[in-house]
């Protein structure tokens, strides 16, 4: 009895996760399929109506302005943060002597909720309160800085947070990275006499390929349930403009008491997931196999 | 140490070597600037007084600095009948956060422990079934986790937020400890199972004692989420255990009443004192437990 | 049969003014948290305590009520609902229909409330013929507020049609003052939409567009000029306008930056904490056209387990409406009091006007709900027209493509 347990302990103990997952992950999802083949108003209903919920959300125009921001939004986001986090390590790297204080700032913005930071984003990016008053106050009158209320730019304001508050994490995932580089090769390189930015480009670089695809994984899971975010800097306007899945769902869900909606459309946004982490997933653990 | 500033060849010039210098400092700065901007309006504005606010420039100094706002932001500021300020809500979140936190890195470290070296058939596809638990989207799992918490009699408690905060936090907890215990070499489980430690012996006293750098990393990350965290704090909750998010929006998000924008600025300073203290004290120890292995695939 | 035993001895002992079978117990979610709003619930919780209650508070603030609706979903599902809840307009019917809510009709009954309440707003307290809901307050929407001096300077009166304000607003625009105050939020886009809407077509036309959701009504010539007028006041505002809060838009009209505001009468709270008085120093008046919108602010019993909590439920149902709270809770909000037969002088001139108003239209017809707070439509269906009118208003949409999308979208939301 006790080798047996001693045998399968490993998986006895991975078990109540295992499961806990199963039910709260994989039966929560197949709950909203289910209710999203509905036509549940305020508390969910069971009884099938077939794919209704979803034709209406494809006649949504504000469903398609929400999928249409998460695309420029979730590319913009990954990719500059990225930079952006990258260019800093780098910078960082380079034996700062007020290293510690720096990195604090750049690392902070991912401790305050966005519930006020959001509030003073707003400020900050209102052209008539923030910088571009500023700006215009130093003496440049003809300075424009009017993204947050032009509709069509205002989702680069949210990009901009967005990349504020999460570019220190990737920062620090970078740093680490360059911190745990080989030093021998970089030496052997530097006594070849190889210039700098080409030992970042072709060996330090690439050896961190592991911390892109855990920075892009954190940044990708960030960009896809961004919602204090929109809902504290622009509540979503101007109009509808900056909707996203995210808000969309809660809206339907909870201010409009759709619920049926709510879970169509998360189940659209659960695919997209799927399409961006199945793919990392298998090539991850195919290499960890090999 | 990538540290590329020593001058590899003698070409270079000193003068030019300064330049650089100082261009990176500046660059630095820049970029502190723009994280620091945000910070900057917040605290100036909770040093205002409101008559200043309403009329002045929302990037100026303070003209007269008053703590006012801090006060009734600690103590004072209603969040509904009570008048008590963020401080009752203070002690909810750290009764959720706290347990919620060594539960969650507790398993976590397990569940890496098994997925990283006691490799099962099937062990991977569980990861990664659990890894795909840290990307559904959060408004999804509340209406039928609220049903499943009333059947578990633990609806608007305490440990029923704890319950949720430790479910959808295994998968990054797991994640983080199993790609630092895949680190380590199989044959130091090897070697010591021969010696006749068994499962928990071995993680007990071979693996906890070397995952200090990444416990600070899963401490770190787990406690940001879980005190930052609104969502499931006002769905889960109900009188008497709200956490201080919800105080703070309480505070913070009136629809209809007078906005008294210095005491939530400074509510909203308060709310994060925790989380940004944890990352100034903490901080340096971050980047060396993701520099231990943690981010290596 | 036993229920309904109780619930007979415990309004008795209500309506006797004891409570001698169970301590009256109430947990209250509601979204009243910041300064005159906590104040004025504060005066309920003293009433309720004083009758021998224990009032327990769950605040949850945002977005008009967003944040609380999704806590009181949690709750009701985890079978764990409150005692009250804040809920108003047709909410109040579709949470009967999941038949989760108490009966409180012994109680409105015993007090007589069809007799003191408009009969438009008593309607939004029944369901089925029950008394489902008590009602606290009256907003009324369809306001124009104004900085006195600057309309002095300017040699303006307040406009009593919408030809009168526009020809204001290009004097008030010549003159180098923002003429409208507005934040460019849903929520606000949709209340200046309504009292435009109201204005320009009539309460006929209000009540068959906006509560019946008549698609004639819905794409008529009517509803295209009213987008016309939305378009001309989308030049009346400043550039800045997008994502302010409310609040700031009143703030504007303070300093005489800003000449009107159309906003419910909260915006009065701010004039008011302002040290501003009303007639000297900002006027206010109904926006131009015939008829009141009224948001009407209420609480709703759910069905819970209980004597001490059901006591509870009656006691505060009673107190709500009777007329010492609605006093001194209306005072403090900015709202008039629901019932018809509290004396207003201690209300401020605007009070006076709202009520004055409420009851001439209440006998006219012409006392009808805001759609823009949730009072005349169901969520799904108010959304979807907030979302046009915000977005047409955000945009260079014409108003022939706003009305076409108008109707689809209501379509859409069933």
């Amino acid at each position: 009895m006790s080798e047996w347990l001693e045998n399968h302990l490993p998986k006895v103990v991975l078990a109540p996760s295992f499961i806990a997952v199963l039910i709260f992950v994989y039966g929560f999802i197949g709950w909203t399929a289910w209710v999203s083949l509905t036509r549940s108003k305020l508390l969910p209903k069971y009884e099938i109506k077939g794919f209704i919920q979803y034709e209406r959300l494809f006649d949504s125009p504000r469903w398609d302005t929400a999928i249409n921001n998460l695309y420029i939004f979730g590319a913009l986001f990954i990719v500059i943060a990225m930079v952006l986090g990258l260019l800093l390590a780098i910078l960082l790297d380079q034996k700062i002597r007020v290293e510690g204080a720096i990195r604090t700032i750049y690392l902070y913005p991912m401790a305050l909720s966005m519930i006020v930071t959001g509030t003073a984003w707003k400020w900050i990016l209102n052209p008539g309160l923030g910088i571009e008053a500023m700006v215009q106050g130093w003496g440049f009158p003809n300075f424009e800085f009017d993204w947050l209320v032009n509709p069509d730019y205002a989702i680069y304001t949210i990009v901009l947070a967005a990349i504020w508050q999460s570019s220190g994490f990737v920062m620090a995932l970078f740093l680490a990275g360059l911190r745990s580089v080989d030093g021998e090769i970089i030496k052997a390189a530097q006594v070849d006499g190889i210039p700098t930015w080409r030992i970042y480009t072709a060996i330090i670089i690439p050896s961190m390929a592991p911390i892109f695809l855990s920075a892009f994984i954190v940044l990708a899971h960030l960009a896809i349930k961004s919602f204090d975010l929109v809902i504290a800097l622009t509540g979503g306007g101007p109009g509808y403009a900056t909707d996203m899945p995210a808000t969309y769902m809660y809206a339907m869900a909870f201010s409009r008491g759709d619920i049926g909606q709510a879970a169509s459309s998360a189940m659209i946004m659960m695919l997209v997931v799927f399409a961006i982490v199945v793919p990392y997933l298998y090539s991850e653990l195919r290499a960890k196999n090999d | 140490m990538t540290d590329l500033s020593m001058p590899q060849t003698r070409t270079q010039s000193a003068m030019g070597k300064i330049a650089l210098r100082w261009l990176l400092y500046v660059l630095l700065g820049l970029f502190a600037l723009y994280y620091l901007m945000p910070l900057f309006v917040m605290l100036t504005t909770s040093l205002k007084s409101l008559e200043e606010i309403r009329t002045g420039s929302l990037m100026s100094l303070p003209r007269e600095v008053s703590l006012d706002a801090w006060k009734t932001a600690w103590s004072g500021a209603c969040t509904g009948i009570q008048c008590e300020g963020l401080r009752p809500y203070f002690w909810n979140s750290v009764l959720i956060a706290v347990p919620a936190v060594a539960i969650s890195t507790l398993l976590g470290a397990l569940n890496g422990y098994v997925v990283a070296q006691w490799r099962f058939k099937g062990a991977n596809i569980i990861f990664s079934l659990m890894l795909f638990g840290c990307f559904i989207p959060f408004q999804v799992v509340l209406l039928p986790m609220a049903r499943l918490l009333g059947i578990m009699g633990i609806a608007g408690t305490i440990p029923g937020l704890i319950f949720v905060h430790v479910i959808y936090g295994l998968g990054f907890t797991t994640l983080f400890f199993r790609n630092y215990y895949v680190t380590i070499p199989a044959e130091l489980t090897k070697a010591a199972r021969v010696d006749g430690a068994g499962f928990l012996r071995i993680f007990w006293s071979i693996f906890l004692p070397l995952s200090l750098p990444i416990i600070v990393v899963t401490v770190i990350w787990q406690f940001t989420q879980i005190w930052n965290d609104f969502l499931f704090g006002v769905s889960f909750s109900q009188a008497g255990t709200q956490p201080v998010t919800v105080a703070l929006n309480n505070i913070v998000n009136s629809t209809t009443g007078v906005k008294e924008y210095n005491v939530d600025m400074a509510a909203a300073i308060i709310a994060g004192l925790p989380t940004l203290l944890v990352y100034v004290v903490a901080g340096k120890y971050f980047i060396r437990g993701l520099t231990a292995g943690s981010v290596k695939g | 049969m036993k229920r309904f035993a109780l619930s007979a001895v415990s309004t008795l002992a209500v309506v006797a003014g004891t409570s001698v079978i169970a301590e009256p117990q109430a947990e209250v979610l509601h979204w009243w948290t910041s300064g005159g709003e906590a104040k004025s619930v504060a005066v309920l919780q003293e009433e309720f305590a004083s009758n021998g209650g224990t009032w327990t508070d769950m605040p949850v603030a945002g977005g008009g009520g967003d944040a609380a609706m999704t806590a009181l979903r949690a709750r009701v599902l985890a079978g764990n609902a409150p005692t009250a809840v804040q809920l108003k307009g047709p909410a109040i019917q579709e949470w009967y229909e999941e038949g989760v809510l108490a009966d409180i009709s012994n109680v409105a009954e015993a007090e007589g409330w069809a007799d003191v309440l408009p009969a438009s707003i008593a309607g939004h307290m029944m369901c089925e013929g029950t008394w489902c809901a008590a009602p606290v307050n009256v907003h009324r929407i369809d306001w124009i507020w104004a900085n006195a001096d600057v309309l002095a300077a300017n040699g303006i009166e307040m406009p009593t049609t919408w030809e009168e304000f526009n020809a204001a607003a290009e004097k008030l625009q010549a003159a180098g003052v923002i003429p409208l105050a507005h934040g460019g939020q849903a929520w606000q886009d949709a209340t200046v939409f309504e009292a435009v809407a109201l204005g320009l077509g009539g309460p006929e036309f209000y009540q068959k567009a906006f509560v019946d959701l008549d698609p004639e009504a819905l794409t008529s010539d009517t509803m295209v000029q009213v987008f016309d007028q939305m378009r001309t006041l989308r030049g009346y505002v400043d550039e800045n306008f997008s994502g302010r809060d409310w609040n700031l838009a009143t703030a504007m009209v303070m300093n005489g930056e800003a000449a009107f505001q159309i906003m419910g009468d909260w915006a009065k709270g701010e004039f008011l904490a302002a040290g501003k008085k009303p007639g000297e120093d900002f006027l206010c008046a109904s926006t131009p056209g015939d008829g009141y919108l009224y948001n009407v602010d209420s609480f709703a019993m759910f069905d819970v387990e209980g004597d001490d909590k059901r006591a509870g439920q009656e006691l505060l149902a009673k107190l709500i409406v009777a007329p010492n709270f609605q006093e001194v809770f209306n005072l403090n909000k900015g709202s008039i009091p629901a019932r018809t037969d509290v004396a207003l002088d201690a209300f401020d001139i605007c009070a006076q006007i709202s009520a004055e108003d409420m009851g001439s239209t209440s006998a006219g017809g012409s006392l009808l709900p805001s759609y823009a707070h949730g009072m005349a439509l169901r969520g799904a269906q108010a959304g979807a027209i907030t979302d046009v009118v915000t977005a047409h208003f955000n945009s260079d949409m014409s108003s022939a493509d706003a009305v076409q999308q108008l109707a689809d979208a209501v379509a859409n939301s069933y």
